[in-house]
């Protein structure tokens, strides 16, 4: 307890300094937000595994690292050359949670159309956030998303107005770079899609320059009006000891219908909390997610699904590979309230294992207030068949690209459900490539080396 | 030269004598029937010439072509010409059935020094080897034999072997399960593959589908070994007595 009580007195200096400099000091409900929100962090502090939430994830390794604010800092162009997206309608880039205008392609101006910082947002018009910033994302129940609110200062900011259809992805690249010391960034997004629009967000993560201790902890509001039809995704692929605890927070007006896209393919220590509330009668949500994790890699998937109006349906969908001495965590939880009849909810996790030493732990959990509801959950953990391998050599195909080719039809399930889109190609790509490795490594079983490599975050921690 | 030269084959599995002793030379553009009761070591043989890594081979060697068989992979072996049609063909969810065609069809042909071919040079070849098994197009976008029913399975069996052109044929039981309509259409696909470089061994429990593609010779496998070997007419004499008196003249397994 005293060791946590350090810890927050660490994050009360980095606060009260912030507080002083951060964009929108003098607004005072923005001020008020940041103080409300640090002050529960305090009050809560880190989970610990104690807490049924994050029974299966030990963030001590979080908990007991000494963080800096990450400092603005420049990265060259030229090495953004790999992570610009095709037919992207724009790249907002970040660096270390800092918003890079030189960085950044904005692309063409839309009439319907608002792209910025949310940095600049708060300095130009902070008005024009008071609406929804901090509305949706629950800083009582989780002190990751209360600590991120306590730092928010930069992100992205996207305003779809009513009627708007954007064909082209509107992307966002967060770049980590490494630092002598140990950083934490906090960026926070907000994306307001007004009724009767259509929009895809694409959130990309990514590590430049060695893998130093970097701590991301990013949430995303994304209010999604009438009727919208909203597609998101969150693709993490930093290096494989950063830790990154995402939240997104949906939340779904009438009739609103959003695809939510998750694909974990890198770093060390990750927690995916994704928190969709069915506000409005007749919305729908997908909740679609692919974890790749090999090394000692840690993949948390938290799904907290709130159906709050009638006829709404979800439906989740999460296929986890994990090799070597990776962990993987699906965790749904669907909340049914009192008045949300007519439910349809469904969940499903399906997991592929490819070493003994790999482990999923999945949960179900569902909560139904209501009486006339539909709620199905199920979940499989297998293997490459050995069968099926044998039958794809037998015709020619070497063993690397039999297992490619046998990972692949399992994560192309998660695939499917993206629309075609620029987005989903991207995301296609970087799925292609990483599963050839993970079919190679398999193959030669190449042992980690250093100390902590062979050792998973519960024990590190 | 001969294509297969099996001298002296022995197999185990799961610490169990299989083969104990098989001896077969089988030239181009010759069919050889393996025919023989349940338990035989019929199917055995078959995988262990398309490389199933599970059977150690404890003794003997294989020469294919003059290579040296029991040294490659299964992919090795594939790509040298041998093909295996299953028994149980394998279902593979989320791996179209046309995209794994041309994958084993490009990776034949890369392994040869070719070029290879793209969705739209592949396309006429595939429609006429359809054509040739009255199998339905729509087939061909669904996962590799996922929900086919077992005369589509065994069908999907012949298709490849038409699109890969192998050298030698195993075909294990393939007409197991097939009514005589799918039986005739199998057969009419097979004997359209024969010709003087290509040879076939035909592996099957019943005369019937002998009946179909006619073999040059039959060998009866009893017991991990072949006890006896024929032309054509053995088939019919082994449908006649059944398997049993060929089995009493020789040593009956142990106990």
């Amino acid at each position: 307890m005293i060791a946590a009580d350090e810890q927050i007195g660490t994050y009360l200096e980095l606060f009260s300094q912030f507080q002083k400099r951060a964009p929108g000091h003098d607004v005072r409900w923005l001020r008020d937000l940041r103080e409300s929100a640090f002050a529960r962090f305090c009050e809560v502090g880190f989970p610990t595994t104690h807490n049924e939430d994050w029974r299966f994830t030990n963030v001590s390794a979080i908990s007991r690292a000494t963080f800096e604010l990450a400092p603005k800092s420049a990265v060259a162009a030229r090495d953004l050359g790999s992570y610009r997206i095709a037919n992207a309608a724009c790249q907002l880039v970040f660096v270390n949670g800092h918003f890079s205008r030189e960085l950044s392609n904005l692309g063409d101006t839309s009439p319907g159309l608002t792209v910025s910082s949310l940095g600049e947002q708060i300095s130009v018009d902070p008005a024009s956030l008071e609406a929804h910033l901090g509305r949706y994302l629950n800083i009582q129940r989780d002190a990751f998303s209360a600590l991120n609110t306590a730092f928010a200062e930069d992100g992205a900011y996207v305003h779809i107005r009513r009627g708007t259809v954007l064909l082209n992805p509107i992307c966002f690249l967060f770049i980590s770079t490494a630092r002598d010391r140990p950083v934490i960034s906090s960026p926070r997004n907000l994306i307001v899609a007004e009724s009767e629009t259509q929009a895809t967000i694409v959130e990309d993560y990514v590590s430049l320059g060695g893998d130093a201790t970097a701590f991301c902890n990013t949430a995303t509001e994304l209010f999604a009006g009438d009727n919208a039809v909203i597609s998101h995704y969150m693709i993490e692929r930093e290096h494989q000891e950063a830790f990154n605890v995402s939240t997104l927070r949906l939340q779904q007006e009438r009739s609103a219908n959003i695809s939510s896209h998750s694909v974990l393919l890198g770093g060390g220590l990750v927690r995916n909390n994704v928190h969709p509330v069915l506000a409005g009668e007749g919305s729908e949500c997908l909740i679609n997610g692919l974890f790749i994790g090999n090394g000692h890699q840690h993949l948390d998937n938290y799904m907290l699904v709130e159906h709050a109006s009638p006829h709404c349906a979800s439906r989740q969908f999460y296929n986890g590979i994990l090799d070597d001495r990776a962990h993987g965590v699906f965790h749904g939880r669907i909340i049914v309230h009192k008045d949300a009849q007519k439910t349809d909810a469904k969940q499903t996790n399906r997991n592929l294992l490819l070493s003994d030493d790999a482990r999923i732990d999945t949960k179900p959990q569902l909560e139904i207030y209501a009486d006339d509801v539909k709620c199905t959950h199920g979940a499989t953990i297998g293997q490459i068949e050995e069968n099926a391998l044998f039958y794809l050599r037998s015709r020619g195909i070497d063993e690397i690209s039999a297992r490619k080719l046998l990972l692949l039809a399992f994560a192309s399930e998660c695939l499917e459900r993206m629309a075609a889109n620029p987005a989903r190609d991207h995301v296609e790509q970087l799925i292609h490539g990483h599963l050839l490795k993970i079919a190679n490594s398999t193959k030669n079983l190449a042992k980690l080396t250093t100390e902590d490599r062979d050792r998973n975050w519960e024990e590190i921690g | 030269m001969s294509l297969l030269e099996i001298k002296d084959l022995k197999v185990r599995v799961d610490n169990h004598d299989i083969l104990k002793g098989i001896n077969l030379t089988v030239n181009p553009g010759e069919v050889h029937s393996i025919m023989g009761p349940n338990g035989s070591g019929k199917s055995t043989l078959a995988q262990v010439l398309a490389r199933r890594e599970a059977y150690a081979v404890t003794g003997g060697e294989v020469l294919f072509n003059g290579k040296d068989l029991l040294a490659m992979k299964p992919e090795e072996a594939a790509c040298e010409g041998i093909f295996l049609a299953f028994q149980y063909p394998v279902e593979i969810p989320g791996i179209g059935n046309a995209y794994f065609l041309r994958s084993a069809l490009n990776a034949v042909r890369k392994y040869h020094g070719q070029d290879e071919m793209d969705a739209m040079d592949f396309l006429p070849l595939f429609r006429e080897k359809l054509k040739l098994l009255d199998m339905d197009e729509k087939l061909m976008n669904r996962s590799v034999n996922e929900g086919f029913s077992g005369g589509e399975k065994k069908r999907n069996e012949i298709l490849q072997m038409a699109v890969l052109q192998p050298r030698l044929a195993i075909l294990d039981e393939t007409d197991s399960g097939l009514d005589i309509d799918a039986l005739k259409i199998v057969s009419k696909g097979v004997n359209a593959m024969r010709s003087p470089d290509r040879a076939m061994i035909v592996v099957t429990h019943y005369q019937r589908l002998l009946n179909e593609i006619v073999p040059d010779f039959v060998h009866v496998l009893a017991n991990g070994r072949i006890v006896k070997s024929g032309g054509p007419e053995l088939a019919l004499e082994l449908e006649e007595k059944g398997y049993a008196e060929i089995e009493d003249t020789r040593q009956p397994m142990p106990a």
